[in-house]
């Protein structure tokens, strides 16, 4: 039952909050509320694996592999916990956040119907019900994207809904045949009838449809043009949300589904794997670096990064996965932050534009602390999460003899140097355009009011996560690389 | 536009039979084809077919609830059925059964049943009461 938990308990939330929509101070205590509950049941779920190894219901106590399972492996458990956590702290910042967007009586139940699809797919066993899931999420986003009710909601929407309609296709399409070709759906019957000499045939093209769906979704090289496009209109807190999670959750699903499920994956899609990886680094990181809008640097980065995560993959190696999912834990975190940081600087500056704001390093000290903690462990700068993911990532790939490859996933951590430094300079550094030469050092917008509490709490709370994990990264290091061991080796748990 | 006198008069007594339809399909789906999702999917269809021809505002008064509440009161009713198999102490959606025949399962139908009939004509509802602001 506690396997089950960190997805019902969020359903309740989101059934409590869709009847509450006319009571906006009760929702919103009853949505963080319900956030709490999720993640202390996600910690427990991750104590509970920590003792007892894999935890799995089957649905209807209906007999394996024909039951719908759900099943928390350490992996799994680790997504989950870093999600629920990501659910709350942004729920508790947009407690009494004003933007564009927030407040309308659909969100909170929206909101906690995304943390429920998403805890799902990492719970899920089965390859259709994690399609289902998947979907789910996305749709989850779709009304969130819309809320904002003004025009350019409905374009980033419109965007958005196209691309993720196409790869819907392409996946169920995809779930469809490999049903065909091998009768099951179950991950740990697929794993079995997946190395089935006799099966070989048309299965490994069934698969590359499959990631090529998954990739879609990730906003991989050269798919990722919907992404900047439909994120930068939401507000900063479920701009953190979606923009922490979403692509995220479609590299858990590629590692899964390679590294665990299709052991059996021919090289040659994994080789291509990685040269996207580095196209999809390249061109997030580009991207970023023409843009002058907050939102859209960031959003740019996601992209960048999630060529690391993809980069990871393709080393095909129980360490390159084991530096996959520190990245992934990392990134989601920092990722997260930023978008918050983010938000605070537009409620403090007065813009998301960077050549309409400044000064706020002289205005408001604490948020630039807390920008650096974050924007460091996005470069990589040590000893940050970012430098202990990409230095998992890249010593496996120069053990392999990948120079390449590791050359331009270091050139990509510079470039993000310029990004991080961009938004420094031009935020935190130089004075506010609107400020007279001869009226203090640190005049705002002339609306600038004091920032909730409660949003500056929440960035608090990631970035001591961000820290913890930073300067003692020895026990996540060893968990991710006990959660990955049996990885890409084809043996069972 | 021009209204078909025999569309608005046939609508409310439709509306009636494509219900009771939509029950039967529910129910018979214990044992048969059908069941809640599209039983559901009927009633939507009835409810569509009033606020269509009579207007949104007809067909939410002929609801029992609101369509979001609706919606709502299905999810939970399902989530109840789930959670009485744990309550016994199997898995999640182990149906419980009684003697007469009755079950858990009747009970999660009948919240699929009404989680369709309420997301769907919200956005019926919604869409037409749009194409009215704006003609």
């Amino acid at each position: 039952m506690l396997v089950l938990s960190p997805l019902l308990v969020p359903l309740i939330t989101a059934l409590l909050t869709a009847l509450l929509a006319r009571h906006a101070a009760m929702q919103t205590r009853v949505s963080v509320l319900g956030a709490a509950t999720q993640l202390i049941f996600a910690a427990m779920l991750l104590i509970d694996v920590l003792q007892g190894g894999r935890q799995s219901v089957a649905l209807g106590n209906w007999p394996l592999p024909y039951a719908i399972e759900f099943a928390a492996d350490a992996l799994s458990a680790a997504m989950v916990l870093i999600a629920a956590l990501l659910g709350f702290a942004t729920v508790l910042f947009g407690r009494h956040w004003n933007e564009t967007g927030m407040g309308m009586p659909g969100l909170q139940p929206l909101l906690h119907g995304l943390l429920a699809a998403t805890a799902a797919v990492f719970l899920a066993a089965d390859l259709f019900n994690l399609y289902v899931w998947f979907e789910l999420m996305l749709i989850s986003v779709l009304g969130l994207l819309v809320l904002g009710g003004k025009r350019r909601h409905g374009d980033a929407a419109f965007k958005y809904f196209a691309v993720s309609m196409l790869g819907t296709l392409l996946m169920l399409g995809a779930v469809g045949m490999i049903y065909g070709a091998t009768g099951h759906l179950n991950f740990s019957a697929l794993r079995a009838a997946s190395i089935q000499p006799g099966l070989a045939g048309a299965l490994p093209a069934y698969i590359g449809l499959l990631l090529l769906a998954v990739l879609l979704k990730a906003g991989a090289f050269p798919l990722f043009a919907w992404l900047p496009a439909s994120y930068h209109t939401l507000p900063a807190p479920l701009l953190a949300l979606v923009g922490g999670l979403l692509t995220k959750v479609a590299a858990y699903v590629l590692l899964r589904l390679l590294a665990d499920v299709f052991v059996a994956t021919p090289g040659v899609l994994i080789e291509a794997l990685g040269w996207l990886a580095l196209a999809t680094m390249l061109s997030g990181v580009l991207g970023a670096a023409y843009h002058w809008d907050l939102r859209r640097i960031l959003a740019f980065h996601i992209v960048s990064q999630i060529g690391y995560l993809l980069f990871g993959i393709a080393l095909a190696t129980p360490a390159g996965a084991a530096g996959t999912v520190f990245f992934l834990l990392h990134n989601i975190l920092v990722k997260a932050a930023l978008f918050l940081i983010a938000g605070l600087m537009w409620a403090s500056a007065g813009h998301y534009d960077l050549r309409r704001i400044g000064g706020l390093y002289l205005a408001r000290p604490l948020l630039a602390v807390l920008f650096l903690v974050s924007a460091f462990s996005l470069v990589g700068v040590p000893p940050t999460t970012g430098f202990w993911g990409k230095f998992l990532l890249l010593r496996e790939a120069f053990d392999q003899g990948r120079y390449v490859w590791g050359g331009v996933a270091l050139a990509v951590g510079l470039l993000t140097l310029y990004s991080m430094s961009k938004i420094w300079v031009e935020g935190f550094w130089k004075p506010h355009p609107m400020q007279q030469p001869d009226h203090g050092p640190a005049q705002l917008r002339p609306a600038a009011t004091a920032l909730p509490a409660t949003a500056y709490t929440a960035v608090m709370l990631l970035s001591l996560v961000i820290l913890i994990m930073g300067i003692f990264p020895d026990p996540f290091i060893r968990y991710v690389d006990a959660a990955t061991a049996r990885f890409w080796t084809g043996a069972l748990r | 536009m021009p209204r078909s006198a025999l569309l608005t008069q046939a609508a409310r007594p439709l509306y009636w039979l494509m219900l009771a339809a939509a029950v039967w399909i529910l129910l018979r789906g214990h044992n048969a084809p059908g069941g809640g999702f599209i039983g559901g999917l009927v009633a939507v269809a009835g409810s569509s077919l009033l606020a269509i021809t009579l207007g949104p505002a007809v067909a939410r008064r002929l609801q029992p609830l609101a369509p979001l509440p609706l919606a709502m009161s299905g999810v939970g009713l399902a989530l109840l059925a789930g959670l009485a198999g744990v309550a016994t102490g199997m898995p999640f959606l182990t149906h419980v059964w009684t003697d007469m025949g009755l079950s858990t399962v009747m009970l999660f139908d009948v919240g699929v049943f009404l989680a369709v009939w309420g997301a769907l004509t919200g956005y019926v509802f919604a869409l037409l009461d749009n194409g009215r602001q704006t003609p």
